[in-house]
Parts: C-alpha cells; structure tokens; sequence
C-alpha cells in the first residue's frame, strides 16, 4: 500500500501542472490569437465604451426599447435579504420554479396583465418566464413582434419599420435544423437606435 | 414538436451509434497499445512507476484510491486557501469548510454536483488547479476502471487486471487532453471566453452598470462535457450563455456528453474479441435513451395547464427556466442524455421541468447511469446488471450462467447485487432522513410534491454521481453539505470496489468454449433481457418515491391544484 503512495503524490503534481495550469494557458493563447474578440467575452463597444456583451442579456425597462426576458436572479442585501436583482451577470440563475408553483402563476399573471396595456394580443411564452440562466440574449421572433407596437409608439416610428428591423434581426435554425429562430436583443435594440 | 427538433434527434442519434466504434478503436488503442512517449516515460520515472509491473484487483483499486484520497486533499487545500493564493482577480475569500469538503467530494467522484455558484465562490486558480484537473482525473479513473473490468473478461487464468497508474496516465495524455484541447477551441471560436482578466465592468444602453463574469471558460467545459463532470464554471452551467453560446456548441457539448460512453461499448467488443458484445450493450443504451426522450421531447412541447386562463400563447412550450436558443428539442435532448450518462451540465433549469418529464432525469439516475453512462462507470455498471441479466436467464433454465466465456457463479452474482443495492440504500435512505428531519426540510424551495422531489433529486443525483440539480433546494448547508458527499462517496467507491472484485475473479478463470446450451449475449433476445432486468431490478425499487413525488405532482396539476 504505502509503495503505492509516491505515485500518488507525484502523478497529483505532474497532472495538475499539466491540466491544471498548462493546458488552459495553451488554451488561451491559441485562443487568444485566432478568436481575440470572442476570447474575452464578445464585448461590445460603443463611443470606445463597453456597454455589455453580445452574448449576455441585459435589463430594458424603458418602453423605447425591446425588452429580453423574466431573469430571476436575486442578490442578498446587507440583512441577508434576497432582492431581485435582474441581469446580474456575476450571479446566473434560474428561478427554478415547478410548473405547480402558485409563486409561478401569480408572477406570469401579473406580467400579462402588465402587458395588456400595450397590446391586448396572446403573450407569447417567452416574455413572462424567465430564462435558465437570467441572462438570456434573445427573444422569440414572436416576442419582438409583440412588442413593435409599444416601441414605435414611444419612439414617435412607423410600426412597418420597426417590423422590418425586427424581421432583419432574426436569426435562424444553424443549419436550418439545430435550435430555435431568435433576435438578440440587445443588437436590436442598437439598430433600433441608428434610426432617426 | 417540430421538424426540424425531431431531424435533430434523428441526426444526433445516428452519430452517437456511428461514433461507438472509431472512438472505441481509439481507445483500445489507447490503453492497450504499447507505443509512449518521452512524456509519459518521464512522468513514470519520476513517480517511482514501473509500468510493466501489472497489478491484482486489490492493488490496482488501492492505487485508485490513494489517488483519489491524495487528489481530494489537494482539491480542499487549494479551496481553503484560495484568499492567499494567486489568479484571483475578485478577491474571493477561503472557501467555507463543509462547503470546499462537499465539493472536493464532488469532483473527485465525477459527480460535480454544486453546492457554490462558481462565477461568486471560486477563484480562477481554483477552477483550473482544483476543479478542471479533476474533471480530467476522475474521467481517466473511470475509464481505466471500466478497462480494468473489460479485462476480466479478455483475460484468462490470470491475476493481474492492468496497471492503474499506466492505465490513467495514458488516458489522460493520449485521450483527454488531446481531445479537449481542439473541443476548446472550438468552443471559443463560437464564444465562449478563455482569459484571466478580472470581471468587465459594462454601462448599458440604458446607462446602468452590468459586470460580466469571465474567465478561463472554455478549457473547463471542454473537459467537463466530454468527462461526463458536468460542474459547470458558473451557476447556470450550460444554461449560461458564455458556457453554452449557439445551437451548435449545444450540440457539440451533448455529443461529448455520450462519445466516451459509447466509445467504451465499443472498445468492449473489440477488447474481449467480439464486437457485437459491443453492439449489444450499446442498442440496449440507445433504446433505454430514446425512451426517456420521447416523454421529455412531447411533455415540456406541450403547455403547462396551470397558464390556461391567462392571455398566454404557449406554442412554443414549458419555456420557464429554458434558453430561447435552445427550444424544446435542444433543452429536452440534453436533459435525458445528461442524466443517462453521469454528466450532470444542465442548458435547463430541471426543477422547472414539468411533473412528468422531470421524473425522466430521476429515474434515468436511479437506473445507476448506465445508459451510456458516466465515462468508465457507465459501462462498469452495465457488464454488472448484464452478470445479473445472464444469471436471471441461468435460473430460468437451471444452468450456470455464462458470459463472454467465462463462468458466472456466487460470487460474481453477489458482488454485483451488493453494488447495484448500494444505489437504493444511499438514495432512498438520505431521502428518508432529509424528508423526516428539521435541517432536511429547511432547504425545500418549492412547497407540495415537487419539494419532496427536490430532496429526491438531490440523493439520487449525488448517489448516481450525476450531479445535476432541482436546484431550488438550497444546498449550501452543513446538513446538505455532509450528507451528499456522503452520498457521492458511498455511490462511487461502495461501488467500485465490488466491481474490481468481479473483475478480479473473471480475470482468474479459464474461458469455456460456447456449447450448444450457451445463451448467446450478443444479440436482440439478450439485448430485450437486460433491458427488462434494468428497469425491474433497477426501477421497481423506486417506485413508491416517485410515486409520491412527480407521479403526486402530475395528478394535482392536471386537478389544477396549485402550492
């Protein structure tokens, strides 16, 4: 048994070095070289500004813009309090709500009701739940539609042209086969800022 | 349901069967090959390793396990001493005592179960040093655990199963490394990040500070996914957007979860000299997956009957706690194929799954991850329930059973029973104590059944070494802290050693030559047999657990009862 626990030892240092600190720096340089942008988080600049990444979603709350979806997460006050706190990118999470859940239903109804201002139409599903990660990037094709009208309106726009970004901002299946059609919103939301 | 998710599946399927036998013969090549490299000759002469000197079943699994016990205090030390230590751009105190125990556990036994959310507890140095090098080791382990089984069976009259540090040390450097490397790039190339950069500071559009958690990503969940660990880098897992960017990282991420599990059936056929063997355990994984989808896929399509009433359009399905990117066909995929094998990453929240498809994940577990399974324990625990299948067909017809040529006798048969029986206590048992105790209760998120399913999911995801979660419990407690690492050790090491046992009394018998009266194990009847064995010897045992959870949470649902 204890002849056994040299190579214990020194194969637990050699691994580490190897996996633990060589491999990802290899990794990053390489990375770093072909793929730069996408390395350090596909950040977007404006006016040689950061103003979020194109990958991770961030709160809209002003009716001039589209909004992305429900994001659960919560951060804890001084008291130990949970507080919503949504679009924190240094906490994802989900709400992990169960499909029985009364806190659920009472949330989803609250927003529909919420939304009946704007536009009387069935909401679509995306817009009142909340994503896996709270950080979601993107809507449904049919949740932007849904919100053109609201946009348009506050933005003094033609509801035709802010339908035709809308139809230019969706990305499709890859491949036509793998995952579902969808606008990032916050790309959407930049277009929809060029227009004057 | 649509098209295009159900060509998905199609596709996805067809691959997982075409790779079998190209990553097989790689691995065979792998562990049984002769050919090394300065490398590796070197890390042998500084480790003291004489890799010609093969071991016995007790040697190579106490090999195993002073690895496994040296690389767990390493794990912790590094966690405790994080604040002290270097690449910690956000200044990340020690991790908490049960906390850094639990998951030092966690990763040792491939279960990456994640009591922390890693993007606010883990320093940089702590995610490459500690976690990711476990997830290589625990992966290489497996792998040479299931080798040193399938050696059992290849061998004859002999006392030696292989050497555990060769068997190891060659996975690692010829397999895993190698292997992630490229997933990682590619991983970055569709946007996951890879730097050591402190956290970004953005304004957004609307003038409010956002900072973005990065760090050295990719090179983590390369390993992650194709080692079946499944702990993800940050709290969402491969729910979040810089884990899991595009459809076709989803896509790539899911093909590694099953490539090395469905390499090893095929190495099996290759190894012991009949690849139908092979194929016969892999169509037995593919129908028990396949089976488990076709509830998940429609369930989660359909609309949850609690919104009806509300001004809600629902065709695009049960979207809480999923990615628009991904949809129902990608979220339900993932789901059945990380619990089948033991990887645990999630792209959906599975507490938020309904009643009936979040059942799927907990009995795809409780079936001790052996539908492809976790790398290595996926198929050491498959030639188990097949020892268990061939002594049922050797009752039925009063003869000793055999299989892959060797005899099946008491021993073999109770040491694979007193494995698979460790799954039932370890699971069933916490559960009951959690259920009936204070500190238990106290973590519960959601109220009604789907709480006692969130205690369920627990045990039963850190006894099956999977480690995903109904993440709505709150986990961070001693209790919950202590009692599923507990769980995590019993559900890997109770496990292997009977394994290794078997392995080690295979390997000491002559082969006997097929006779007539030989049931053969290479085909549809043995392939239908071992199937049934699986879910009666498996899944019966649960029955009244889920019975009182999802089974409970269905029916009140469909009553419109809400908690």
């Amino acid at each position: 048994m204890l002849r056994e626990l040299r190579p214990a030892f020194i194969l637990i240092v050699l691994m580490s070095v190897l996996t633990g600190l060589i491999y990802p720096l290899a990794v990053l340089g390489v990375g770093r070289v072909i793929f730069p942008g996408r390395a350090s988080g596909s950040l977007v600049q404006q006016d040689g500004k950061i103003i979020g990444s194109s990958l991770i979603g961030q709160a809209f709350t002003s009716d001039r813009y589209f909004h992305g979806r429900v994001s659960a997460i919560t951060s804890t006050d001084a008291q130990n309090n949970a507080t919503p706190d949504p679009y924190d990118a240094t906490s994802s999470s989900g709400s992990n709500l169960g499909p029985t859940s009364q806190a659920l239903l009472d949330r989803v109804a609250a927003d529909v009701a919420r939304m009946k201002v704007d536009n009387n139409a069935a909401v679509p599903v995306d817009l009142v739940t909340s994503s896996a990660s709270g950080l979601d990037p993107d809507i449904s094709p049919e949740a932007a539609a849904f919100q053109v009208g609201r946009v348009a309106k506050a933005r003094g726009l033609d509801p035709a042209q802010v339908t035709g970004l809308v139809n230019r901002s969706v990305r499709g299946r890859v491949l036509g086969i793998l995952g579902e059609p969808r606008v990032n919103v916050l790309a959407l939301n930049r277009e929809l800022d060029t227009i004057r | 349901m649509t098209t295009s998710g159900i060509i998905e599946i199609i596709l996805f399927t067809l691959l997982v069967v075409a790779m079998a036998d190209p990553i097989g013969a790689g691995l065979t090549h792998v562990l049984e090959g002769k050919r090394t490299t300065l490398v590796e000759r070197a890390f042998y002469r500084l480790a003291g390793v004489r890799p010609e000197n093969e071991q016995d079943w007790v040697r190579y699994g106490a090999s195993m396990l002073l690895f496994s016990l040296v690389g767990a205090l390493s794990m912790y030390a590094l966690e405790r001493l994080q604040g002290l230590l270097p690449l910690n751009p956000q200044g990340f105190p020690a991790v908490p005592p049960t906390l850094a125990l639990n998951t030092a556990v966690s990763f040792l036994t491939n279960t990456n179960w994640q009591a922390y959310s890693g993007e606010s507890t883990m320093s940089y140095l702590t995610q490459m040093l500690a976690l990711a090098v476990h997830n290589f080791l625990s992966a290489a382990t497996g792998i040479a655990l299931a080798v040193a089984l399938i050696r059992g069976f290849s061998r004859q009259s002999s006392r030696t199963i292989g050497n555990f540090w060769v068997d190891m040390t060659r996975c690692t450097l010829y397999l895993l490394l190698p292997a992630s490397f490229l997933i990682a790039l590619f991983l970055i190339w569709q946007g996951v990040p890879q730097t050591l950069g402190a956290y970004v500071d953005a304004t957004t559009l609307e003038g409010a500070k956002q900072t973005i958690a990065v760090g050295p990503v990719a090179s983590q969940e390369a390993i992650k996914m194709l080692g079946t660990n499944g702990g993800g880098f940050f709290n969402a897992n491969s729910a979040h957007p810089f884990e899991n960017p595009t459809p076709l990282s989803n896509f790539v991420e899911m093909l590694c979860i099953f490539s090395l599990g469905a390499g090893l059936t095929g190495a099996f056929g290759r190894m012991v000299g009949d690849r139908r063997q092979g194929w016969a355990i892999l169509g037995v994984m593919t129908v028990l997956f396949l089976a488990g989808l076709a509830v998940v896929y429609p369930v989660e399509s359909a609309s949850n009957p609690s919104f009806t009433g509300l001004n809600v359009d629902q065709s695009a399905g049960n979207m809480e706690g999923k990615e628009v990117r991904f949809g129902m066909a990608d979220s339900a995929l993932f789901t059945t194929a990380t619990t089948d094998a033991s990887c645990g990453a999630v792209n959906t929240m599975h507490d938020s799954l309904m009643p009936l498809s979040g059942m799927v994940p907990l009995i795809n577990m409780m079936l001790g991850e052996i539908i492809f399974g976790g790398v290595g324990s996926g198929l050491y625990g498959m030639l188990l329930f097949a020892i268990i299948a061939v002594f049922v067909a050797g009752l039925m017809v009063g003869r000793t059973p055999e299989y892959i040529g060797k005899k099946i006798e008491a021993r073999e048969v109770k040491m694979a029973m007193l494995a698979i029986l460790i799954l039932p206590f370890s699971m069933l048992g916490f559960t009951a104590i959690a259920a009936v105790s204070k500190a238990g209760l106290a973590g519960i998120a959601n109220q009604g059944p789907h709480g006692f399913s969130e205690i369920l999911y627990a045990y039963v995801s850190s006894t099956a070494n999977n480690g995903s979660a109904f993440a709505g419990l709150s986990a961070n407690t001693d209790f919950y802290n202590l009692t599923t690492a507990a769980a995590m050790f019993m559900g890997r090491f109770f496990f292997i050693v009977p394994m290794l046992a078997v392995a080690g009394s295979l390997a000491a018998k002559k082969a006997v030559p097929p006779s007539p009266g030989t049931f053969p194990t290479n085909g549809a009847l043995f392939a239908a047999l071992l199937t049934g064995v699986i879910l009666i010897v498996g899944g019966l045992t649960f029955f009244p657990a889920l019975a009182v959870g999802p089974i409970v949470e269905h029916l009140s649902m469909q009553a419109g009862t809400h908690f």
